[in-house]
């Protein structure tokens, strides 16, 4: 039972390796030289030399990519030079903040979703389904950088219930989580609603219905437990989606997360910072898809085989 | 083609949502050729005095923090969109029609090579991260833009022309037009591509949608096309600072863009249900 398990892990390590090498590459598409455009136009010369040694650019490129190796092995992603601290440092203050609103998104899709889904799949064709599908297409389409200033106006301007932005209580979490989770909920409603209803038409549900189980039963113990096998998949997919997507939400939150990390270090051409979280968020992605896939083996004995 | 010759009221009562998209694309497109002559006002007109204004009659839509009328720079917004839109989807497309078939038709190793090592290593990176990675180092601007995006979309396309290629160079005709001696460049354009394109336009008038959505994230963030060209995206990052004084900078351009990508879904949806069922039934939409 191990074996495929190991093989899958040993699929990700080509994986890893481009992306560390992409992000290495990374700084030597700044057009021009990544040193003067980090010091700016009026910085001397000696400056930019001994800037470039400290990064150590000063080194043939094929030296400079096994230092970077080395780098990400021992976690040291160089140094900040805004924040003048390491990018190692600075990148796992924030990281807890996006995982935590990365999570509470992934709940509020879930929890949107599943009763949506099913109430649909239950529901086929009459109108309480085709509201839900219109719905859905709707949260599909609403961008989620237009959806968080939205909500900012209901909620927090207007009405006054929620803060307009920052970090610190559940309070808080609302409305990114919302925000960041809207779309995946519309996603997620029409893959529980096809999954539900090829589920709800196998037998085990006819001979469920026939012991005289309530419909809500048959509909959460039964069929939810088999449709959720095909939603594991989309959910680790999405769940990368999800990570680019706190970049906007964290922009628009000033939530303190690695996303917003990312564009004040892109604004502040902070490359060593941007080169380190973006291999942050791509190493998340890598490393969920490799835990989804494991789960799913997990809970679907039959591809084990 | 059937589908050429279906009219506008035909559609309404058979697929009304679809209409709707055909109209709304047909009033963004319009809005982006001609927008210097339907444009109330120049979209970089500044005037101070004016500025922050609710909906009037003067200004349809109000005006921006820097008292430019929103609804011009709305317009000249459509014209941004829709051209980063389709200069995306059309990189991307050729980009993953050339990868995808070469893989798909020649197999073999190349295949490999694209399958396992090129599509995967895209895969395993959100589209819009690659876009913002690679705006971020190279700078801003409508060329980067473009490049951005297509270097995440692509591998959509080429996926699906890969598996699309690999259940067609299998069948009868493809060995007929092999048998009397035709090129492989020949095989593939003019027997393979032109059966396999249904499912590729389906999937390039959802990816305009996407691509619209992409455009106006990163204009968003800042890395996108630079001010003071108007766009939705930065509209909207412009709107942010004013949630308090001016809620309809927020209103107009969100609503814009909602408009713009469920246009592109709805029509998507409705070619899907023409021209390739079957991939309704297998996305379970």
């Amino acid at each position: 039972m191990w074996r495929p398990v190991l093989r899958r892990v040993l699929y990700t390590l080509p994986v890893i390796w481009l992306v560390v090498s992409t992000v290495f590459l990374l700084i030597h598409f700044v057009p021009g030289d990544p040193i003067q455009q980090m010091l700016g136009e009026g910085a001397a010369a000696g400056d930019i030399q001994a800037a470039r040694h400290a990064y150590g650019l000063d080194v043939p490129l094929g030296q400079q990519y096994l230092n970077y190796w080395k780098g990400v092995l021992h976690g040291d992603l160089g140094k900040s030079l805004r924040f003048n601290q390491g990018v190692t440092s600075l990148i796992a203050a924030r990281y807890p903040f996006t995982l935590q609103l990365t999570l509470a998104s992934l709940f509020v899709a879930i929890l949107l979703a599943i009763p949506a889904g099913v109430r649909s799949a239950q529901r086929r064709n009459r109108w309480d389904d085709r509201v839900l599908s219109v719905v859905s297409l709707f949260g599909l389409s609403f961008p989620n950088f237009a959806l968080g200033p939205v909500l900012i106006l209901f909620f927090a301007v207007k009405l006054g219930w929620l803060p307009v932005s920052g970090s610190g209580t559940i309070a808080h979490l609302v409305l990114p989580a919302i925000t960041m989770g809207g779309a995946l909920a519309a996603i997620l409603t029409r893959m529980v609603r096809t999954s539900m209803l090829e589920e709800l038409g196998q037998d085990y549900i006819r001979t469920a219905r026939a012991k005289g189980l309530t419909e809500r039963t048959v509909a959460y113990r039964h069929a939810l437990r088999n449709a959720m096998i095909p939603i594991i998949t989309v959910l680790g997919l999405q769940f990368g989606a999800l990570l680019a997507g706190a970049i906007v939400t964290e922009t628009i939150f000033s939530w303190p997360g690695i996303g917003r990390l990312t564009i004040q270090a892109i604004g502040n051409r902070d490359y060593y910072l941007v080169q380190g979280c973006i291999l942050a968020i791509g190493l998340t992605y890598v490393a969920v898809n490799l835990l989804t896939d494991l789960l799913y083996s997990a809970v679907n004995p039959r591809i084990r085989q | 083609m059937s589908t050429a010759t279906i009219s506008l009221p035909r559609l309404a009562r058979h697929n009304p949502l679809a209409a709707v998209g055909v109209v709304l694309v047909a009033v963004f497109v319009f809005c982006a050729l001609f927008a210097p002559w339907i444009a109330p006002q120049d979209p970089a007109h500044i005037e101070l005095p004016n500025r922050l204004q609710a909906p009037s009659s003067q200004h349809l839509c109000g005006t921006d923090e820097l008292g430019r009328d929103i609804l011009s720079r709305l317009i000249w917004g459509a014209r941004i969109s829709m051209f980063v839109g389709s200069s995306v989807v059309m990189c991307s497309l050729a980009l993953g029609l050339l990868i995808g078939s070469l893989a798909g038709y020649y197999g073999g190793r190349i295949d490999r090579f694209v399958n396992i090592v090129l599509m995967n290593a895209f895969l395993s990176f959100p589209g819009i991260l690659i876009a913002i990675a690679f705006v971020a180092f190279r700078g801003p601007g409508v060329f980067n833009l473009v490049l951005a995006l297509s270097l995440g979309g692509w591998v959509g396309y080429a996926r699906l022309v890969r598996a699309q290629v690999l259940a067609v160079r299998e069948r009868e005709f493809v060995e007929a037009a092999r048998a009397l001696g035709a090129g492989d460049l020949h095989i593939i354009t003019r027997h393979i591509l032109p059966n396999i394109i249904q499912p590729v336009i389906v999937q390039a008038a959802i990816g305009m949608a996407g691509a619209i959505l992409a455009e106006a994230t990163m204009s968003f963030l800042g890395l996108g096309v630079p001010p003071p060209t108007a766009s939705w995206g930065s509209m909207l990052n412009d709107a942010r600072s004013h949630l308090f004084d001016a809620p309809h900078l927020v209103l107009f351009p969100a609503f814009t863009v909602m408009l713009a990508v469920l246009a592109f879904n709805f029509i998507g949806d409705a070619l899907r249900d023409v021209l390739d069922p079957r991939s309704r039934i297998e996305a379970g939409l």
